[in-house]
């Protein structure tokens, strides 16, 4: 349903910025397919860890470190969330089947909300932009916040 | 060619390791390439339309909008503006850094760039789309209403911090960002 909705309003959408202006909207199809293309390695990589991950981590393990909100649990997702690199477009399908393998939500949310606001990978670029000062203070506020969000979210959403 | 490959590595390893899994341990191999097959059709019958929806607003969005609403005495109508373009735009956080640069250069002031940056890793609207679709709407609602008023604070915090750095005499808060890029 979901979906259906989403073809046909995309379609609407895709006709009318055809009639008034061809060429932007070329332009934007350019724009889909060179994203669909850079995302595809990176999306059946994913996709393939999330099957094996299904398949071969017991129920048990996923539960017993992620599934109680215990500190440590929320602490290593948190960290895997804040040095991971993968596009968001693929981290909610991830997350969605952490969920699946017995993970709660608190630690699915720490790892979502750090992965889109901490990047310790990108931090040197980061620096590179806005100098080390401003790069420390938006990781270490960020991370402070990721974690905050996700504590309420594992509260409300019980 | 060879970075293309290089680019597939992670999955044809995958590819190697489910079809030893199927000849070793035929049930958790059915399993793993069931449930994988699983979410990449529901993926591939979603992701084309918002790929085309953010190419759309891609090509739409009007940053020069931004450029004229975000000064150094642009308030709330700042932050707004800052927040709806950055929900419309496309590609990860890193990308979105030299738009913030750029916004910086036209005088923006910093509370909005940061907010601008947060914004643009956050709450994005293709992204939001894929949130609900595999998450449920009250996780992704949840985590956008705590989300917002959090990236806000943090992009006035950050200019008071930066700000009260700099040297009395001057007032400039982005003084070092120039300097840098």
């Amino acid at each position: 349903m979901f979906n259906v909705i989403l073809f046909i309003m995309t379609l609407a959408v895709l006709i009318y910025s055809f009639k008034k202006d061809r060429q932007k909207t070329r332009q934007a199809l350019k724009i889909a397919y060179n994203s669909f293309r850079n995302i595809l390695p990176s999306m059946l990589g994913i996709i393939g860890l999330i099957g094996l991950m299904l398949a071969l981590v017991p129920r048990e393990t996923i539960e017993g470190l992620f599934g109680n909100n215990s500190p440590a649990g929320i602490l290593i997702i948190s960290a895997a969330g804040s040095v991971m690199l993968i596009p968001a477009f693929i981290a909610f399908p991830l997350a969605a089947s952490l969920l699946q393998a017995g993970a709660s939500i608190m630690a699915v949310s720490s790892f979502i909300t750090t992965l889109l606001m901490v990047g310790v990978l990108t931090a040197p670029m980061e620096i590179q932009y806005f100098g080390k000062k401003f790069t420390i203070l938006r990781n270490v506020f960020s991370l402070a916040a990721a974690l905050g969000i996700a504590v309420i979210m594992g509260v409300v959403l019980q | 060619m060879k970075g293309h490959l290089k680019k597939y590595s992670l999955f044809m390893l995958i590819v190697v390791i489910d079809l030893i899994l199927r000849w070793r341990v035929p049930t958790a191999g059915s399993t793993a390439v069931s449930s994988s097959i699983d979410y990449l059709v529901e993926m591939l019958l979603f992701i084309p339309p918002i790929f085309v929806l953010v190419g759309l607003l891609d090509v739409w969005a009007p940053r020069k909008i931004v450029e004229k609403h975000v000064g150094p005495d642009s308030g709330a109508k700042g932050v707004v503006i800052s927040i709806l373009v950055a929900t419309a735009a496309a590609g990860p956080l890193y990308a979105g850094f030299p738009v913030a640069i750029a916004l910086l250069k036209k005088g923006c002031r910093l509370a909005n760039a940061v907010i601008f940056l947060g914004t643009w890793a956050t709450i994005k609207i293709p992204m939001l789309m894929m949130e609900i679709k595999f998450m449920g709407l009250s996780f992704a609602l949840t985590r956008l209403i705590l989300t917002v008023p959090v990236v806000i604070l943090i992009g006035y915090l950050i200019e008071k911090i930066v700000e009260a750095g700099k040297d009395l005499g001057s007032r400039n808060p982005h003084r070092e960002v120039e300097n840098i890029s």
